[in-house]
């Protein structure tokens, strides 16, 4: 599904990516945890293809396309999805307008049919449901005076309607109590597949509680310096990062 | 929602101006320049009755000792008045009585600007009265109209069917002298629409203008004059457009709006004249006076406008709160892109007890463009108990263009509360990235987002009209990123 080859990436002239590696494989669930400041949200930025991560080095191949030649929007038609840590506010355009949009969007990239309203609100009530996002949420404008809790889940919501081939979670249990954690959690949950793989960002392992990952990365200082099974995040919870330079953090 | 969609659509088949095409129709038109003459012609070619031409007349002679005004936000080179025609029309005999009689050609243009002309199309229930250059080619629906009362017709046959109507409402909002731009149109304008509501009358259908400058080096002048009798409830529509062209063309306009005891007026208008191209060359200027008058105790009017198009827009639609009670809403989008300007906003002039009036306005720049909002809410010192509330907003592209707010506030009233909200904000790089991320390309995600940014005014909108001003939205900021 994914592979990363010693990427090195700059922003505004500063390396922070030195070179990393990674392979996932369809279907995988990968967690990479590290201290603040170790590129853990540079990786997801630049795997999505923000504009000023330069990536002076390497190579990333998703479904064995050089990602790095696609745009941001071809990315996520193609499957990409990134779940942001601090999801942005849109304002006057409601959630269900968003969605919509940015559905079909992806839908006429593929050379897919668009679908129509009704077809489209039958599809929003169903992912929306479990996730308790309200018809009224719906009507609000994305993000706008959302807490916490209501952004992530409005981005488990996009995710499950927009249904990726790859999902990176960008620190998705900040700023969530624990209810909110299980409702996000299961809505991540429900979209695990054989076909589906997941890259979870995340700073703390109790969201791995939940989401329970395949394997774990400890992302220090731009680089992999360790990677073990879901136990890793359990040590870590116990030892700390000092030992993969957390001093350096902010 | 859809039409998000389609303003994406529409993008993409859309060449930068569609409405840029011309037509070939032999027309008529008075000579070049402005003298007496042209005014006696252009009356004559109305078959005018002898006190409109008098009305006219002073209205020249007045005109002539006038300057052009400076203090807009907006710079041209002068215009020479003496180098352009004052009216032209579409050559035929007499007035078409019915849809057959009209040159095929005028109707395809029609069809081209999308607009519903044949009457199976007018089930939708909008009336329209169309302006082709000077003269009014075709209203549709008169008779469906006629039997609830209303009457919506050219104002040249209004001026000789209802010549005691005009007499008494033309000029009592806007008077002659009022302005440079009104009292030229006093002396030319060729023609328009006038609108009578009777009593108790609420019009059974949307009724609407389409104006369009197909002539070159042709002026146009329209007049509108819509009064609302006792009680009675009407919504107008205008939109406009002008074919591509180098040189620049002068519309000015003038409408007035005269509400009685509880009726009510809605007018909007989308304005999608010719901006010019890329470089600034040609484009419509744009001088409009709209002036609407709550006569009446507990009347409203309500200004809504979408502006996209002209070189030039120097506009104020703007509402006399004379009656007690009464209410004026301006809901206003103006765009401005590559070299516009605009220099538009609205007056507020609060006379009567327990007035109140809403201003919402969104000003979008882009290119190299410049955007002013100009206001005036204005409390007199009899009017007690007035509330207003103005929220200006301004959304910038790019790095190249301006935002500008002018409000003005006069209270003699300690009684009045007058809020007055602004901001300033530039479609951010965080933005479009989400938007982008979620597979939306670049832009449509801008059209998304000054969708979003205008959504309190495209709410103030009829329906159809909504779903058009979304596409322009998207269409006249196309190239505005990247």
């Amino acid at each position: 599904m994914l592979e990363i080859k010693n990427l090195h990436v700059e922003v505004g002239g500063k390396e922070i990516l030195k070179g990393i590696d990674l392979q996932i494989g369809a279907g995988e669930v990968h967690a990479i945890m590290g201290p603040n400041g170790s590129g853990k949200s540079t990786l997801s930025y630049v795997l999505s293809g923000r504009e000023g991560y330069e990536v002076t080095q390497g190579s990333i191949t998703y479904k064995g396309q050089d990602a790095l030649a696609m745009s941001v929007d071809e990315r996520a038609a193609a499957g990409i999805f990134l779940a942001f840590q601090y999801p942005i506010e849109i304002p006057g355009v409601t959630t269900m307008t968003f969605l919509k949009t940015a559905l079909n969007a992806q839908r006429k990239a593929r050379g897919e049919e668009e679908l129509d309203a009704v077809k489209f609100l039958k599809l929003v009530r169903e992912k929306a449901k479990p996730l308790n996002v309200s018809d009224e949420m719906l009507k609000r404008p994305l993000n706008v005076g959302f807490s916490g809790g209501e952004k992530k889940r409005a981005e488990i919501l996009q995710m499950s309607i927009l249904e990726p081939w790859l999902a990176i979670l960008d620190e998705t249990d900040s700023g969530l109590d624990i209810d909110a954690l299980k409702v996000v959690s299961e809505g991540v949950n429900a979209l695990r597949s054989p076909e589906r793989s997941m890259l979870v960002i995340t700073h703390y392992q109790r969201l791995l509680d939940y989401i329970v990952p395949d394997k774990v990365h400890v992302l220090s200082r731009g680089r992999i310096v360790k990677t073990g099974g879901k136990d890793l995040a359990l040590e870590l919870e116990k030892s700390g990062y000092a030992e993969y330079g957390a001093d350096e953090a902010a | 929602m859809a039409a998000v969609k389609e303003t994406v659509e529409t993008v993409g088949e859309v060449e930068k101006y569609k409405y840029g095409f011309s037509t070939e129709i032999e027309s008529e038109k008075a000579p070049i320049g402005l003298t007496e003459d042209t005014v006696r012609y252009i009356s004559a070619k109305k078959n005018e009755p002898e006190w409109m031409l008098e009305w006219r007349l002073e209205a020249f002679r007045r005109w002539k000792n006038m300057e052009e005004p400076t203090w807009a936000k907006v710079f041209y080179p002068t215009m020479d008045y003496q180098n352009a025609y004052y009216y032209s029309a579409p050559k035929q005999t007499a007035g078409p009585e019915s849809l057959d009689e009209v040159d095929p050609k005028l109707l395809e243009t029609y069809e081209k600007l999308g607009i519903p002309l044949e009457e199976q199309k007018m089930l939708a229930g909008v009336a329209v009265d169309a302006v082709f250059d000077s003269v009014s080619v075709v209203t549709t629906f008169k008779e469906k109209l006629k039997e609830a009362g209303v009457i919506f017709c050219p104002i040249s046959e209004a001026i000789r069917d209802y010549p005691d109507l005009v007499k008494k409402y033309l000029g009592s909002v806007v008077p002659v002298t009022d302005n440079f731009f009104a009292t030229l149109n006093s002396a030319v304008f060729s023609d328009g629409s006038f609108v009578y509501i009777p009593k108790g009358v609420r019009c059974p259908m949307e009724l609407s203008t389409y104006f369009r400058i197909n002539e070159k080096q042709t002026g146009q002048f329209e007049r509108t004059l819509i009064i609302a009798e006792e009680g009675s409830y009407v919504s107008y529509l205008e939109g406009c457009t002008a074919p591509q062209r180098d040189e620049n063309q002068l519309h000015a306009a003038v409408v007035e709006l005269v509400t009685m005891d509880d009726a009510e007026i809605k007018y909007s208008t989308v304005q999608n004249w010719y901006p010019g191209d890329e470089n600034g060359k040609g484009g419509i200027y744009n001088f409009v006076t709209k002036r609407g008058d709550c006569r009446g105790k507990n009347s409203k009017i309500s200004w809504t406008q979408v502006e996209t198009g002209s070189a030039i827009t120097w506009k104020y639609p703007s509402c006399i709160l004379r009656g007690d009670n009464s209410r004026g809403e301006f809901y206003s989008i103006a765009i401005s892109n590559t070299k516009q300007q605009v220099d538009s906003g609205t007056k507020m002039i609060h006379l009567g007890k327990n007035t109140s009036s809403r201003i919402v306005s969104k000003g979008i720049s882009a290119g190299g463009s410049s955007n002013t909002y100009r206001g005036l809410v204005s409390v007199h010192k009899k009017a007690e108990n007035v509330r207003n509330f103005t929220q200006c907003d301004s959304l910038l592209i790019g790095d190249k263009c301006s935002a500008h707010t002018v409000p003005y506030i006069e209270a003699k009233n300690p009684t009045a509360i007058l809020e007055h909200e602004a901001t300033t904000s530039k479609i951010s790089d965080e933005q479009l990235f989400y938007c982008m991320q979620r597979g939306v390309p670049e832009e449509e995600a801008v059209a998304l987002i000054v969708n979003g940014f205008c959504r309190d005014v495209l709410q103030q909108l009829p329906m159809e009209f909504a779903v058009e001003a979304q596409k322009l939205v998207g269409i006249s900021l196309e190239g505005s990123v990247g």
